[in-house]
């Protein structure tokens, strides 16, 4: 009992003592408190800050993903700008700043701590993640311009051009239609009128690697026919051109294109292209009904020799019929090389191409000794162009070719070219061209001229194919 | 039992059927010369298409070089990867040869560094490719300056008077170590995204890649810390991202404008400039003509310094992390002899 109580006694004294304990550590917990107090308000600022860091970051990243799509809502964030709660300000005010010059001040209502944040994100705004920016404008295609104003003195009997013309402006335009096409456009306007030089979709997404091209364009009958007058390395085309395969316009035509790159050994890029087109091109080929269609064959072969030297070889033929009728076929037969040397590391500064074509044409005509003939022409060039220095190119041309519709008729030729280059954008080029031009069999006219040219580029006129 | 029995006959029957109206069109309906035709289309059709790609490595063709090292890192293994571009070459202009397109026809992913540092040749590759998966867009193409931060996004009207200027601002961003690990990442995102089961080697590889370039970092930030601040003048602006990290500055370029050739004028003012700011290293890329930096150098008394921008420059220059060891300790060499 004695023991019962005693023990009751130090049972009930421990517990006293403990709940004085409570007190004591009270007033502790009471110091512990307020220093937790303390600690929980630091952190709630903390939390308070990182939700409104958040709370910005979303802001911007609708903002990205907004500016993604079309922009008629950007005349609904100006609105909402003054409106909106502050992080929405923030992040609409910084991307239209990032679009205008100076980063405008963040709006009155934001509170202290996020328009540190803000001034610091705006700064990084003009240093965005990620590098396109988005816009309803970069849906519009690639438009270009390229001018090309030529003006000629000295004397030319056969073939005179005018002194000084705004020969043509080739507007280009060029985009992506879907994930499986993509379409060129380029349309010249001079001054003889408007044409649609070439237009036509590509499918770059079909099987079996073929490429089909639909639409209007230069065929690929040799090398010169298929460049553009602004991408030559002289003012004028060749003599063999002129004479044989439809002259600048060339063989230009409406119809399908369709080319595979073929197995070859190794190191050699083989590719085939066949295409059909309506019949009508230039001075070459006229379709008289719907069946007259015309065909254009293509075979090239590519090799590199070392990096810095290459070959491209081709042979080429297209058969269609001429302006005489149905029953009257002109065949072109031609082949190409061209040799180009361009060190990788001084590309810039120099570089060397030299270009020969041969054409062979083989055309029905009527004439008053026999009832149907086929007149046999022959023509060539040979040209070659080096780069001195980054802004100076020097190059020559030799032409020799028959008439199309009298082979007894020869011209021959000879040019020297001067170019320079102020920049990509912009060309100078003078030639001296020498014609020892047939009006007769045994009957010619010496021409002598100087022809100039100006070439000025707007735009993105995208690269042209090797 | 019986199941099976019944789909062996249908299938015998079936066949049977299949081969006999064949070999009956083949030899009534067909003539000689348009089964010759047919033979060599079909020969075509199949002899040069990409059969039974073997799912063993992803061919990635890259623009760059740097592209091809940091997509080489990421991958490891599992990709074969190759450069259109050298690492000597100038990027803005290199020759749309056919010769790519036998790689980019093939390619699985073709990745790009963008911002139009490519946009004069790699689009006629990309169309003549005939490569579904390498189209604009498509799966496997990916533009790398979508991971990177991008310095000199030009602000208000962007017009050629300025020169070849990249309206979406500076292409050269893998200079700095930190894109180069953005890109890595997003990289190794879409290698995981084309081979999923292989997502947990490409991550493992790029987390390796991202402690191994981190402790490189360090190592080069020391590198270049007594430097800091030290101005430069370049050749032409490749260098932005570069400067940037290393807290570098270039004050200057010896291009008037980009894609101007030197002019006399502007070769003046810049010697007047170097000598009043004290400027005395000048970093010339390795595709440039040394004619006008060696005399600007001569007049005020600075040092030409041929920097490499990209993997590949020279030959012992194999990846990313050799070019900045390369870049920075000439840096160093030039920095201790000129001061």
């Amino acid at each position: 009992m004695k023991k019962a109580l005693a023990l009751c006694a130090l049972l009930f004294a421990s517990v006293n003592a403990k709940a004085q304990e409570i007190p004591t550590s009270a007033s502790a917990g009471e110091k512990s408190a307020a220093n937790s107090e303390a600690r929980i308000q630091t952190l709630e600022q903390q939390v308070s800050m990182l939700a409104e860091q958040v709370a910005l970051l979303r802001g911007q990243l609708k903002v990205l993903a907004d500016t993604k799509s079309p922009s008629e809502e950007s005349g609904a964030r100006l609105v909402l700008t003054s409106a909106s709660a502050p992080v929405s300000a923030e992040s609409s005010s910084s991307s239209i700043a990032s679009a205008t010059s100076a980063p405008a001040a963040p709006t009155a209502a934001a509170p202290a701590a996020p328009a540190p944040q803000a001034q610091a994100l705006q700064s990084t705004q003009s240093q965005t993640f990620g590098g396109a920016s988005g816009n309803a404008r970069l849906l519009n295609p690639d438009i270009s311009l390229i001018g090309d104003f030529i003006g000629a003195v000295g004397h030319n009997d056969v073939a005179p051009s005018p002194s000084l013309q705004l020969h043509e402006s080739e507007l280009g335009v060029q985009a992506i239609i879907d994930p499986y096409a993509r379409a060129d456009v380029f349309i010249s306007f001079g001054e003889t009128g408007v044409n649609v030089e070439e237009g036509y979709v590509t499918f770059t997404s079909l099987p079996a690697g073929l490429l089909l091209k639909v639409g209007k364009m230069r065929a690929v009958f040799g090398k010169i026919n298929t460049i553009h007058n602004h991408a030559l390395p002289y003012i004028d085309r060749p003599l063999a051109t002129n004479n044989l395969v439809g002259g600048e316009d060339g063989i230009d035509d409406a119809g399908f294109s369709l080319s595979r790159i073929l197995p070859a050994p190794k190191g050699w890029f083989v590719e085939a292209t066949a295409q059909v087109f309506r019949g009508d091109s230039s001075d070459v080929f006229t379709a008289s009904e719907r069946q007259d269609a015309s065909v254009v064959g293509h075979l090239r072969g590519y090799k590199d020799i070392t990096e810095s030297t290459n070959l491209d070889l081709g042979v080429s033929y297209a058969r269609g019929h001429n302006d005489l009728g149905s029953a009257f076929i002109t065949s072109l037969y031609g082949a190409d090389a061209t040799l180009r040397w361009k060190p990788l590391r001084r590309a810039i500064y120099k570089s060397f191409i030299f270009r020969t074509e041969m054409f062979y044409s083989l055309r029905d005509q009527i004439s008053p000794l026999d009832l149907s003939q086929s007149v046999h022409a022959f023509g060539t060039y040979s040209s070659a162009e080096y780069r001195v220095n980054r802004r100076w190119t020097v190059g020559g041309r030799f032409d020799r070719s028959a008439h199309a519709r009298n082979a007894n008729l020869i011209d021959t030729g000879l040019s020297a070219i001067v170019t320079y280059w102020p920049s990509e954008f912009s060309q100078i080029r003078g030639q001296y061209r020498y014609g020892h031009l047939a009006t007769a069999p045994t009957s010619f006219d010496n021409a002598n001229e100087l022809l100039f040219q100006f070439l000025f580029v707007m735009g993105a006129h995208g690269a042209h194919p090797f | 039992m019986l199941h099976a029995r019944l789909i062996r006959k249908t299938r015998f029957y079936v066949t049977n059927y299949a081969t006999n109206y064949v070999t009956n069109y083949l030899t009534n309906y067909l003539t000689k010369t348009s089964a010759v035709v047919m033979a060599i289309a079909l020969l075509c059709a199949l002899a040069g298409s990409p059969a039974g790609r073997a799912e063993n490595k992803l061919k990635i063709m890259t623009a760059t070089t740097d592209l091809a090292s940091l997509a080489q890192e990421v991958g490891g293994d599992k990709v074969d990867v190759e450069s259109v571009a050298k690492g000597y070459q100038d990027p803005h202009f290199v020759e749309a040869k056919p010769s790519f397109l036998l790689k980019l026809r093939k390619a699985d992913l073709l990745i790009v560094v963008g911002l139009e540092l490519e946009i004069g040749w790699l689009p006629p590759l990309i169309t003549q490719s005939s490569n579904p998966n390498i189209q604009v867009s498509a799966n496997g193409y990916l533009d790398a300056s979508r991971f990177a931060k991008i310095l000199e996004i030009p602000t208000g009207q962007v017009t050629r008077a300025e020169g070849d200027v990249h309206p979406q601002g500076n292409p050269h961003y893998w200079l700095d170590p930190d894109n180069g690990l953005r890109v890595a990442k997003g990289i190794a995102d879409k290698l995981s995204e084309m081979r999923p089961n292989d997502a947990a080697y490409f991550a493992q590889r790029y987390s390796d890649f991202e402690q191994r370039l981190k402790q490189a970092d360090e190592k080069w930030k020391e590198q270049m810390k007594p430097y800091s601040g030290r101005k430069i003048v370049t050749y032409h602006r490749s260098w932005p991202n570069f400067a940037e990290h290393f807290q570098l500055n270039v004050v200057g370029y010896v291009e008037p404008r980009p894609g101007i050739p030197p002019t006399p004028q502007h070769t003046v003012e810049l010697i007047g400039q170097m000598k009043r700011d004290n400027v005395k290293v000048i970093v010339v890329e390795p595709y440039f003509d040394l004619k006008t930096p060696n005399s600007v150098a001569r007049e005020t008394g600075g040092q030409v310094l041929v920097l490499l921008p990209s993997v590949g420059g020279e030959k012992e220059i194999t990846d990313y992390f050799k070019l900045f060891d390369y870049d920075i300790a000439k840096l160093k060499q030039a920095f201790d002899t000129t001061h």
